[in-house]
């Protein structure tokens, strides 16, 4: 066209631009052709890797199949923590809409009750948005049918066939091998984020050995590689690779012995060790009052908690191990080993008068005992003799005997922790009081400070693992280290003191069973089979007048203990009984030895006693854990302070 | 010629373009046939059925001549004006407007109509002004006169996709009228001016938002982009050769959303690759061709307006659903002609088809006669 300021248009130049024009935009509907045609080449074919990968990260979904838990099994392979078929409800956050509706709909299916309804709420709003929550566990199969059918309505809810722990001793064991939880937040961080950890149901040890031995039980996870709609539905398995499950830990404990001892123990709120004593193995680590780990497998509501940790007599703490008690009388079967190794004389006598004068101060026994030599001083219990003879050894042969049999020592175990007391000696008191000197009246070591360690008062404080293992030293001469793992290890080598000396001690420890002595009415009713044994009290405050901690509030009562070992003629197995607030050594400590010990030798009668005993006590123990849960709600509905172990006596 | 068996009327069939859409329709039944699942229902079956009774419709138009539609055209125009004003009150709403009248056997889409309608007005418009006049202001100001309720009411559904396209067609139509050059040049340095003035000031965030998520979709994949990533990797996995008939994954599992509607060509073209793709193209290529042909062939001034605009009618659908699933336009809800599942747009592009028969035919008359 022609610059014109105003071009004439006629009927043929305007068929002409039309021509022109539409050819134009012809040409560009073809331009627009191959470009299309180029861009799809470009997404296809330079691109093709990116959008595949991508298309297959749709398609196909990576999902673990949680190991099965390594069962934990006693010396003999019977189970101690297995694991049970489950059906399971969880709720996936992240893909949850409408929790609302959702969450209303599943208390239909599955009659939830409020209070749970009210945990997973809770636990909705603090959940990070890839942590499963619970909603309901070990559901017959009728229930968790309705969810699964009804899931294409249900999105973020995951149905699931899994394993759960059990623990067919329940409270039995639960101090000895922990329990198992989903993981939390701290866990999942630390482990740096293992998908593992957030698998609906998959467990972690939180307690115990479950804790410790955790990665040798977890096994190994499968992996299933899974067709999945966008929904979320499987459409196929592709391709499975089974998971291999942890394995097996043997444990040198006896399950029957175990359960004997925690349900001998009773309402009773204490511990029962027993070691072998040729090898160390730990036969037996029961604390009582406990919890049942089964009910924290899936998690513990919040009263169950409140009650555990409100109670006087501390179900959740491991007393066996964690426990810390003046060693009181059953002190005195090592400080006897320490006299020997002074070179005193078994047969010196030393005259009680009723107490020891040290300067201005006596220092008291429990009797007038006359003319004592050394086996007739444990036997009684003579604390006079152990006042003179221990002042004699001095403190620095005390100390290091004490500390080779065991006490103030942790020992080599996959535990959580132990508490190891104290073994006290001058170097000790001049570390630990030199910068305080407040707290006791000088910080060098004084005469009377060694009278008080020589009776296992003052400042010694043991753990009831410590008595046994004291107990088995003594008992068999060899450097036993207590082991709960069945592994394979060196044999225990003798301990560098004269077998005259561990004689000595341990004829003693049989008159106090047997013969004149304090745990006479305690001895085994089994032919041929001895025990010794010695008895403790142990002060839980200090002596006022006459008063001796044998009455008043439970908690101010002394401490009963009893250490011992049987067959005197050939040990085999040590034992230490604490009863907290039990009053005497031989009045609350040894009986349960006695049924205990009796119990590795004669099954039948030991149960016999046993039975007896729980009837008078008001059932089996599950049934008086209930029955106190049961009390302890009524209580906390009646709006009084939370009832203690007074009233269950 | 013709061997005697075959009527007339049937032989002078545009055999060419037909083949090329009977080539589209079936291209779609197969691709609804495979997003069912490998089924009939319950998309193939209906897809064949509405393309049969709408070719029908195409050659039943195809039989009248021109100057009836030249006659009908404001009558046609009134028509759709009702239709839009019954969908307002009575429509059914669906994905957040109220643009379709239940019909039963499919539900129609008024404004589809009206795109058809505003052609052939704007033909009959610019047929009837002198030569001379067009150069003036008074070969504008009436179409918008006339644009406006139309646009007004397709607003008020709210449908953004149509109004674009018939504001486009429009413009493409006075174009081709013969309006000045530099009205176009001006006003699109204009409207290219003025987008970051709009975006900033006249869009709303959701909008923005959308524009924002078109020229960046990976930011938001589980959102407002998720449409064109899944588009772009049900295209991309396909590779050259495609995932095969049926084994389409996008598809099938539903990661692709709207796969038998908006984004069929991304099924398609995962299970039959680039191949597929670039051949669907080239049909439609050619079928534009064809329409384009029959315009520059037609000797009336009003048959060379309807033709060029109806063929840019189909042009648009097809330029902007194919630039949609390939990331290069945001994601508005315009179908594929003749391969997307719905019986609003197909019976839009038929009656496009049998119009542009009609002006064929008339064409081929004219050339015999001479």
């Amino acid at each position: 066209m022609t610059r014109r300021s105003r071009p004439i248009v006629t009927e043929n130049n305007q068929v002409y631009t039309f021509t022109r024009r539409a050819l134009v935009l012809g040409g560009a509907q073809g331009v627009l052709a191959a470009a299309l045609a180029g861009r799809m080449g470009w997404i296809a074919v330079h691109e093709n890797e990116r959008w595949k990968l991508q298309s297959e990260s749709n398609r196909v979904q990576m999902r673990l199949i949680p190991p099965r838990r390594g069962w934990i099994v006693d010396r003999a392979g019977l189970p101690i923590a297995i694991n049970r078929s489950d059906f399971r409800v969880d709720l996936i956050p992240d893909r949850l809409k409408d929790p609302e509706r959702i969450l209303a709909e599943l208390t239909r299916l599955l009659d939830l009750p409020l209070d749970e309804v009210e945990r997973v709420k809770e636990e909705l709003a603090r959940a990070a948005g890839y942590q499963p929550v619970p909603v309901a566990e070990n559901l017959p199969y009728e229930k968790y049918a309705a969810v699964t059918v009804r899931l294409p309505e249900l999105p973020g809810v995951a149905p699931l066939r899994s394993f759960s722990r059990f623990y067919p001793d329940g409270a039995a064991v639960a101090h000895l091998v922990g329990y198992v939880g989903t993981p939390n937040k701290q866990e999942y961080e630390k482990e740096n984020k293992l998908p593992l950890l957030i698998t609906p149901g998959f467990k972690i040890g939180k307690e115990g050995l479950e804790k410790t031995m955790e990665q040798r039980l977890r096994g190994k996870p499968g992996a299933q590689r899974v067709e999945v709609t966008a929904g979320g539905t499987l459409v196929r398995e592709l391709s499975t690779l089974q998971d291999v499950s942890g394995s097996p830990l043997p444990l040198t404990v006896d399950a029957g012995l175990q359960t004997f001892a925690a349900r001998r123990l009773g309402d009773e709120s204490g511990s029962v060790v027993v070691l072998d004593c040729l090898t160390g193995d730990i036969l037996c680590l029961a604390s009582m009052p406990a919890y049942d780990p089964n009910n924290f497998t899936d998690g513990i509501s919040q009263n169950e908690w409140k009650m555990l940790s409100q109670d006087e007599r501390k179900p959740l703490l491991n007393k066996a191990l964690n426990g810390l008690y003046p060693p009181g009388s059953t002190f005195k079967p090592m400080v006897a080993m320490a006299l020997l190794q002074a070179g005193i004389d078994p047969k010196a006598r030393v005259n009680c008068p009723g107490g020891f004068q040290l300067g201005n101060r006596f220092f008291r026994c429990l009797g007038r005992h006359g003319p004592m030599n050394m086996h007739t001083a444990i036997a009684k219990s003579c604390n006079t003799y152990f006042y003179a003879m221990g002042r004699r050894a001095g403190i620095d042969i005390i100390s290091a005997m004490g500390k080779r049999l065991g006490f103030g020592q942790k020992f080599d175990l996959p535990v959580v922790s132990q508490n190891y007391g104290t073994m006290p000696s001058a170097p000790w008191k001049k570390a630990r009081y030199e910068k305080s000197a407040k707290l006791v009246e000088r910080p060098d070591w004084t005469e009377s400070d060694t009278l008080n360690t020589s009776i296992g008062q003052g400042f010694v404080i043991v753990n009831p693992l410590q008595l046994a293992v004291m107990s088995g030293r003594i008992a068999s001469g060899l450097d036993i280290q207590p082991r709960i793992l069945r592994t394979k290890h060196p044999a225990p080598q003798p301990l560098p003191f004269p077998k005259e000396h561990f004689e000595a001690v341990r004829g003693g420890m049989w008159e106090v069973v047997n013969g004149a002595g304090t745990a006479g009415r305690s001895r085994l009713e089994l032919p041929g089979i001895e025990m010794g044994g010695k008895t403790g009290t142990a002060q839980v405050r200090r002596i006022t007048g006459s008063q001796r901690g044998q009455s008043g509030a439970w908690k101010y009562r002394d401490h009963g203990l009893f250490v011992c070992f049987a067959p005197t003629a050939n040990p085999r197995y040590a034992c230490s009984v604490v009863i907290e607030h039990g009053m005497g050594g031989s009045r609350a400590a040894a009986p349960v030895a006695k049924d205990v010990l009796t119990f590795l030798f004669d099954k039948e009668k030991a149960m016999a006693s046993l039975t007896a005993f729980e009837q008078q006590w008001g059932g089996t123990m599950a049934e008086r854990m209930e029955a106190r849960a049961q009390r302890w709600l009524a209580a906390k509905a009646a709006g009084t302070a939370a009832p203690n172990g007074e009233e269950a006596r | 010629m013709r061997p005697a068996f075959v009527p007339a009327a049937v032989a002078d069939l545009p055999w060419g373009m037909l083949a090329i859409v009977f080539a589209l329709a079936g291209a779609g039944i197969l691709g609804l046939y495979s997003a069912a699942g490998g089924s009939l229902f319950p998309w193939a079956l209906m897809h064949a059925a509405r393309f049969t009774v709408f070719l029908g419709v195409a050659f039943f138009l195809s039989r009248f001549r021109m100057q009836t539609f030249h006659d009908l055209a404001w009558l046609g125009y009134a028509g759709c004006i009702v239709l839009l004003i019954l969908t307002l009150m009575l429509g059914v709403i669906g994905g957040g407007a109220r643009s379709w009248l239940e019909l039963g056997f499919l539900r129609l889409q008024p404004s589809e109509l009206m795109k058809v309608s505003i052609v052939i007005v704007l033909a009959r418009f610019y047929s009837h002004i002198p030569p001379r006049e067009i150069r003036r202001w008074s070969a504008i100001w009436p179409v918008a006169l006339f644009l406006a309720p139309p646009i007004g009411l397709i607003l008020l559904q709210p449908d953004l996709g149509t109004t674009m396209l018939i504001v486009l067609n429009t413009i493409a139509l006075m174009f081709l009228a013969g309006l000045p050059l530099r009205l176009f040049i001006g006003s699109g340095v204009a409207v290219g001016a003025a987008l970051p003035l709009v975006y900033n000031f006249l869009l709303l965030p959701h909008q923005q938002e959308r524009v924002l998520i078109f020229l960046n979709p990976e930011a938001d994949p589980l959102g407002s982009g998720y449409h064109l990533t899944q588009s772009k990797i049900a295209i991309g996995s396909g590779g050259i050769f495609g995932k095969g008939f049926l084994n389409g994954t996008q598809s099938h599992l539903h990661y692709l959303p709207e796969q038998h509607t908006d984004f069929i060509f991304s099924a398609i073209a995962e299970e039959w690759g680039l191949v597929g793709g670039v051949v669907l193209i080239a049909l439609f290529f050619l079928l534009l061709k064809w329409g384009m042909g029959v315009a520059l062939d037609a000797k009336g001034k009003f048959e060379r307006l309807v033709a060029a605009g109806l063929a840019l009618t189909i042009f648009f659908y097809i330029a902007i659903n194919l630039m949609m699933v390939m990331g290069l336009a945001p994601v508005v809800g315009i179908p594929l002609p003749l391969v997307s599942y719905g019986g609003s747009a197909m019976l839009t592009v038929m009656i496009c088809l049998g119009l542009l028969m009609s002006i064929d035919r008339q064409n081929r008359a004219e050339r015999s006669r001479r």
